[in-house]
C-alpha cells in the first residue's frame, strides 16, 4: 500500500468507508432487533399458553426447607442444646390484603405485645425475596394456635409454621460456654449465603453456637410446589432434602460444669478446668449466669435492661473476657522463667527482711509478712508465697525476658482453639508501654509484674491453660471445646501451638511441683487448710488481686472495705502430681484472701474429677467455706 | 450567544457573528444546538418509561418523581454539553481519558466495595460516583481523537495504539470486577475502530482470538460471574438463587401474550416477581402488562432513535464527529439489545439497565451526556464547507 503523509487526509475516502460501515451497522442493528422480535414472538405467542398457565392458574413456587440444627452434647453424651418443636407465626406480605388491619387483628387475637409488631416492622423493611414468609412471633401456645385456626379465613397470607426451636436444658449453667442462637439480623443477612440459609430464622450469636455455626447449621433443601392463586399449596412437584447440621460433642463435663457453677454460689467469679494432656476444657463457668433461652426467641426489653443494668454483669463472660491481675498465682511460672534463664537454681536462696529495695531507691517493696520470712529458697518461696524472692527474681530477669518467658505460657494472647470472643488480656512489655502511654519502662514496674500486679492482666482461661502447660512439664497443648464434629474427632495436634518450655534438668520440674504441693500440704503452706484429708498429691498456688492499691506503709482490713472493694481471690492448681489429670483456675471476685476461698473451690473441683462419686458434695464444701470465712488471713 | 463563540473569541479567533454572511436565518433549535427530532423521541421514551416504572415500583409515586427529577437533571446536562463545539471534545478527549484512567486506578486501590466489587469512588460528604461510567464516553472519544489524526483506513500501528487505549480502561474495569461495564466500554470504543475502517481480515482474526480467549476468561472470572454464566445456561440449576430472575422474567413476558394483561394488572409483576423488577428487569413488567404489542412499540421507539442518530452521524462533516456520533448511537443500541436479550433469556445476566427506562440516575446521566455530544456534533456543522 502506498504510504502518504498523515497530513494529507483523504476525506472522500474516509466518508466512503464510514458510509459503508454505517450501512453494515444498520444491517446488524436490524438483525439483532429481528432476533429480539423473534424471541418475543416465541415467548409471547408460541409459548404463551404454557407461560400463561404457569403464571395465572397455578403458580410454581419454590419453598425452602430449613435444615435441623446440629445438637450439642457434653463429653459423656449428655444433651446440652436441643431442638424443641414449636409453632411460629409467619406472614407473607405479598399475600396479605391489608397489612395494618391484619396486624391489628393478630395483636387482638393473640395478645401480642406492641414491641413484637414494631420489631416485625423493622425486620420487614429489609430487602427480602418476594413471597418469603417473614417471622412474626415464635413459640405459639396451644391456645393461640386454636384461636388462629378458627380465624384462618380472615387471615390470608398468615401461616402457622412448625419449626424446631433451640432449647438449652441447663441454660444458666451453660450460657457462657455454649453461647446461644438468635434471630438473623439485617447485617448478618447481608453476609449470609441466601440459598444455604433460605427458611432459616436463627443463627449462632455467641460462644460455641457462633464458632461452629458453619458445621451446626447444615444446608437448606427446597421443594417445588404448585399453588393456587391465593398461594395455598396444591401439590408438591419435587424436592431436595435439607442436609441437617452436624452434631457437636464438646469436651465439657456437664456434672463438673454444674459443680463449678454451684461452688461459685451466685458470687461473681469464674472457674475453668482443663485436662492437661489433651487441652480439653472440662468446665468453663462464669457467674452469675443467665437464661440463654430468653435470647433465642428474642428477649423482652425489660428483662434485657435488667440483665444489662445488673451490677454483677451476668452477660459478661468472665472466663474468657474478664481481665484480672493474676497476683501470686503466677509465682510458679516466674520461678520456671528464672530456671530457664539461669537466673536461679532450685537451691539458690535469698534473705528476706520483709521488703525489697532497688539499688539507689529508698522505696521499700513489701513482703506480705511484715517481718519477713528469713532465708527462702524456691520451694519455700512458693509455699509461703514470699514476695521478696520474686521481687529479686523479677529484677534479675528484667522486663524483656520476663515478657518473653510469660508469653511462652500463653499470657497476653488468645490461647484457645475454638472459644468465640476470647480476650488476649495483657502481658505488659517495654514496647507496649511505649505504645500505650509513650513512657519508658521503670524498674519498679518490673517488681510489680513479678508478683502479678501492675499492668499484668490474665483471663481465667489463660491461667488454667498456663497451669495445664506447667502440669505437662512445659508441653503446650491448645485448649479446645469441641471433641467431635459429627463423626470426626477434632485432631489432637492443632496448628499454631506455642513452643515447649525446656528446663536444664527434668528433676527441676519436680522441685517446682514440690513447692506447689507445699502450698497445700506443707506446714507453712498458704492454703494448708485446703490440704486437710487430701487423698492424692496436688499442686497449687494462691493469689489475691488488689482491686485498689494501698499506700506503701498501709495495712488493710478486709472488713473495713466495702464488699466490692475487697480483693479478688485466685487459685490455680493441678492434680495428681505424678500424672496430672486436671488443671484448674478459680477466680472469686471480692472474696478476700486467695488461700482460703478460691483454694477450697479448686480442691472441690479436683476432688470431683479424681474421686468421682466419693468426692464431698457441694454442701460439705460450703460448710468448710463458712468455717474459714471466720478468720481471713493474708496470702 | 452560544458559548463556543465566546470561547473562540477569548482565544483570539476571528468571530463571525451568527447572522452575518451567507448563513441563512437560524431556527430556535439551531440556536440552542438541540435536535428537535431526537429530543422528541427521547422524551416519548422517558415518558413511557415512567409509566412502566409506576407499575414496576409497586405503584410508588415517589419513585416516579425521583426518576423524573433525575431525568430533568440529565436533560439539563445534555443541553449544556450540546453547547460546546466538537473541537472542544476533541481537545479535551485526552484529558478526560487520562483523568478517567487515573480514577479507575484509584478505585482499584481505595474504592468502596459494594456487592463484592470495587466500583465506587467517594470523596466523603461531597460526591460518590463510578469512574467506569465516565469511561463509557471518554474511551470512544479518545479513540476517535486519535484516529482523527491518522489516515484512514487505520494502519496496523494505529490499530495497536487504539488497542492499548481501549485495553487499559477495560482491564481496569474488569478487575473491579464489573464485567457489564467493561464490555460496554470496550464495545463503545471498538465501534469507533470498526467505523473507521478496520480491515475485515483483522476483524476475523480478532474474532478468532476472542473465541480462543473464552477459556482464559473463564479461569479468571469471579465465582459470582461464573455462577451467572452457569445459571444462564441452565436457569433451573439454581431456582432459589440467581436462576430465579430468569425463570420469573420469561414467565412474566410469556404470560403477557399479544396484548398483555393491562397496566398494573400483571400478576407476575405485582405479586410474585424478581427483586430487580424496577431496575434491570423492568422490561419484563412491560412485557407482561403490555404484551408483544407494547414490546414492539418500545423496540420501534428505540430503533427510531437509533436511525435518527445514525443519520446525524453520517451527516457529520469530519472524521472525529462521525466516529464519535456513530459510536454513541450504536452503543445505545447495544444497551437495549443486551438488556432485552438478558431479560428474555437469550443473553446471560450482566447487569445492564434498559436505557432511560430502568430506575436509576447514573446511566441516564451518561446516556444523555452522550446524546448531548451527538447534538453538538450535528448542530455545529459549518454550513458552507462543501
Amino acid at each position: 500500500m502506498l504510504k502518504r503523509p498523515n497530513t494529507l487526509k483523504n476525506s472522500e475516502q474516509e466518508l466512503r468507508i464510514f458510509r459503508v460501515r454505517a450501512l453494515l451497522a444498520v444491517l446488524v442493528v436490524l438483525t439483532l432487533a429481528g432476533l429480539l422480535t423473534g424471541r418475543l414472538i416465541y415467548l409471547q405467542i408460541v409459548q404463551h399458553d404454557m407461560y400463561s398457565t404457569r403464571s395465572e392458574n397455578n403458580r410454581v413456587r419454590v419453598e425452602p426447607l430449613p435444615p435441623n440444627r446440629g445438637l450439642i452434647y457434653d463429653r459423656n453424651g449428655v444433651l446440652l442444646a436441643e431442638n424443641r418443636p414449636t409453632y411460629n407465626l409467619t406472614l407473607v406480605r405479598e399475600r396479605v390484603d391489608n397489612l395494618d388491619e391484619t396486624l391489628a387483628l393478630l395483636v387482638d387475637l393473640l395478645e401480642l405485645p406492641e414491641e413484637e409488631i414494631e420489631a416485625f416492622n423493622v425486620r420487614s423493611r429489609q430487602r427480602q425475596r418476594p413471597f418469603q414468609p417473614a417471622l412474626l412471633t415464635s413459640d405459639l401456645n396451644e391456645d393461640q394456635i386454636a384461636r388462629l385456626a378458627v380465624n384462618r379465613h380472615r387471615l390470608p397470607g398468615v401461616e402457622i409454621e412448625a419449626q424446631p426451636l433451640r432449647f438449652y436444658p441447663d441454660a444458666e449453667i451453660m450460657a457462657h460456654a455454649l453461647g446461644y442462637v438468635g434471630r438473623i439480623n439485617a447485617e448478618e443477612m447481608e453476609t449470609l449465603d441466601a440459598g444455604r440459609y433460605a427458611g432459616t430464622h436463627f443463627i449462632g450469636k455467641t460462644g460455641i453456637e457462633r464458632f461452629y455455626e458453619e458445621e451446626l447449621h447444615g444446608q437448606a433443601g427446597l421443594r417445588k410446589v404448585e399453588t393456587n392463586a391465593r398461594g395455598r399449596v396444591l401439590r408438591e412437584l419435587g424436592r431436595t432434602d435439607p442436609v441437617p447440621g452436624e452434631n457437636l460433642t464438646l469436651t465439657l463435663d456437664k456434672s463438673l460444669q454444674m459443680l463449678a457453677y454451684e461452688l461459685l454460689d451466685g458470687r461473681r467469679g469464674s472457674i475453668v478446668a482443663i485436662a492437661p494432656a489433651t487441652g480439653e476444657i472440662l468446665a468453663m463457668v462464669s457467674t452469675p449466669g443467665f437464661d440463654s433461652n430468653q435470647f433465642v426467641t428474642g428477649i423482652d426489653v425489660a428483662s434485657y435492661r435488667g440483665l444489662q443494668e445488673n451490677l454483677d454483669l451476668p452477660l459478661f463472660n468472665r472466663a474468657i473476657r474478664g481481665h484480672y491481675p493474676p497476683g501470686s498465682t503466677i509465682k510458679p511460672f516466674l520461678a520456671l522463667a528464672g530456671l530457664v534463664e539461669g537466673v536461679i537454681t532450685p537451691d539458690s536462696t535469698i534473705n528476706d527482711p520483709g521488703y525489697y529495695q532497688l539499688p539507689n531507691d529508698s522505696r521499700r517493696y513489701r513482703n506480705w509478712l511484715r517481718w519477713g520470712h528469713g532465708r527462702v529458697d524456691m520451694e519455700r518461696s512458693l509455699a509461703v508465697s514470699n514476695n521478696t524472692y520474686y521481687y529479686t527474681l523479677a529484677h534479675d530477669l528484667g522486663i524483656d525476658s520476663l515478657h518473653e518467658q510469660m508469653s511462652n505460657f500463653g499470657f497476653g494472647q488468645r490461647v484457645a482453639h475454638d472459644v468465640q470472643g476470647e480476650s488476649g488480656a495483657l502481658m505488659p512489655s517495654r514496647d507496649w508501654k511505649r505504645g500505650r502511654f509513650n513512657q519508658p519502662w521503670y524498674p519498679g514496674e518490673t517488681l510489680s509484674v513479678g508478683i502479678g500486679q501492675g499492668y499484668w492482666q490474665v483471663t481465667p482461661l489463660q491461667l488454667a491453660s498456663a497451669t495445664a502447660t506447667l502440669a505437662n512439664r512445659g508441653h503446650w497443648v491448645k485448649p479446645r471445646l469441641a471433641r467431635q464434629i459429627g463423626d470426626t474427632p477434632v485432631p489432637r495436634d492443632l496448628p499454631e501451638t506455642l513452643d515447649d518450655i525446656q528446663l536444664a534438668s527434668d528433676s527441676w520440674w519436680d522441685r517446682v511441683f514440690s513447692g506447689m504441693e507445699k502450698v497445700i500440704s506443707g506446714t507453712e503452706g498458704t492454703a494448708r487448710r485446703t490440704g486437710v484429708g487430701l487423698e492424692y498429691r496436688m499442686g497449687g498456688k494462691s493469689g489475691t488481686a488488689q482491686v485498689f492499691s494501698l499506700g506503701q506503709d498501709q495495712r488493710y482490713n478486709a472488713d473495713e472495705l466495702a464488699e466490692r472493694l475487697r480483693d479478688h481471690a485466685l487459685f490455680m492448681a493441678f492434680a495428681p502430681l505424678e500424672d496430672p489429670q486436671i488443671a484448674v483456675s478459680v477466680i472469686v471476685e471480692n472474696a478476700g484472701g486467695g488461700s482460703t476461698h478460691a483454694a477450697h473451690l479448686a480442691r472441690a473441683m479436683t476432688d470431683a474429677w479424681l474421686l468421682k462419686d466419693e468426692a464431698p458434695d457441694v454442701e460439705e464444701v460450703r460448710e468448710v467455706l463458712e468455717e474459714d470465712d471466720a478468720n481471713v488471713e493474708g496470702n | 450567544m452560544p458559548w463556543h463563540y465566546i470561547a473562540r473569541s477569548m482565544r483570539g479567533y476571528p468571530v463571525r457573528p451568527p447572522e452575518s454572511g451567507i448563513a441563512r436565518r437560524k431556527s430556535i433549535w439551531e440556536r440552542i444546538h438541540i435536535d428537535p427530532w431526537l429530543l422528541g423521541l427521547l422524551l416519548v421514551l422517558m415518558g413511557s418509561g415512567l409509566i412502566v416504572l409506576y407499575s414496576a415500583s409497586g405503584q410508588s409515586i415517589d419513585a416516579v418523581i425521583g426518576q423524573s427529577v433525575r431525568f430533568g437533571i440529565a436533560l439539563v446536562g445534555m443541553v449544556i454539553i450540546a453547547q460546546f463545539s466538537p473541537s472542544t471534545f476533541l481537545r479535551f478527549a485526552p484529558l478526560a481519558y487520562g483523568v478517567g484512567v487515573a480514577m479507575l486506578v484509584a478505585v482499584d486501590v481505595v474504592g468502596d466495595v459494594g456487592m463484592g466489587a470495587k466500583r465506587w469512588l467517594e470523596i466523603p460528604g461531597v460526591i460518590r460516583f463510578q469512574p467506569s461510567e465516565m469511561m463509557k464516553l471518554a474511551a470512544p472519544l479518545m479513540v476517535a481523537a486519535y484516529l482523527n489524526r491518522c489516515e484512514l483506513p487505520p494502519r496496523l500501528r494505529d490499530i495497536v495504539v487504539c488497542g492499548v487505549i481501549i485495553g487499559v480502561p477495560v482491564v481496569l474495569t474488569a478487575i473491579q470486577p464489573d464485567l457489564g461495564t467493561s464490555l460496554l466500554v470496550s464495545s463503545a470504543a471498538l465501534i469507533v475502530v470498526l467505523l473507521a475502517g478496520l480491515s475485515w481480515r483483522l476483524i476475523g482474526f480478532i474474532a478468532a482470538l476472542g473465541a480462543a480467549g473464552v477459556p482464559v476468561l473463564w479461569m479468571n472470572m469471579h465465582n459470582y460471574q461464573r455462577q451467572r454464566v452457569l445459571t444462564f445456561l441452565n436457569p433451573e440449576s439454581d431456582p432459589l438463587g440467581s436462576g430465579w430472575n430468569i425463570i420469573q422474567s420469561t414467565t412474566a413476558i410469556g404470560s403477557g401474550g399479544l396484548w398483555g394483561k393491562g397496566w398494573l394488572q400483571g400478576t407476575q409483576s405485582q405479586l410474585e416477581f424478581l427483586p430487580e423488577r424496577h431496575t434491570d428487569f423492568i422490561i419484563a413488567v412491560l412485557g407482561e402488562e403490555f404484551g408483544l404489542v407494547g414490546m414492539l412499540v418500545l423496540l420501534c421507539l428505540y430503533l427510531l432513535i437509533v436511525s435518527r442518530g445514525l443519520w446525524m452521524a453520517s451527516a457529520a462533516q469530519d472524521t472525529f464527529g462521525r466516529l464519535v456520533a456513530g459510536s454513541i448511537i450504536l452503543t445505545f443500541f447495544i444497551y437495549v439489545f443486551v438488556n432485552m436479550g438478558m431479560v428474555s433469556g437469550i443473553l446471560p445476566v450482566v447487569g445492564v439497565p434498559l436505557p432511560l427506562v430502568s430506575y436509576g440516575g447514573t446511566s441516564s446521566v451518561t446516556l444523555l451526556a452522550g446524546f448531548g455530544i451527538l447534538m453538538s456534533i450535528h448542530a455545529h456543522r459549518r454550513l458552507l464547507s462543501r
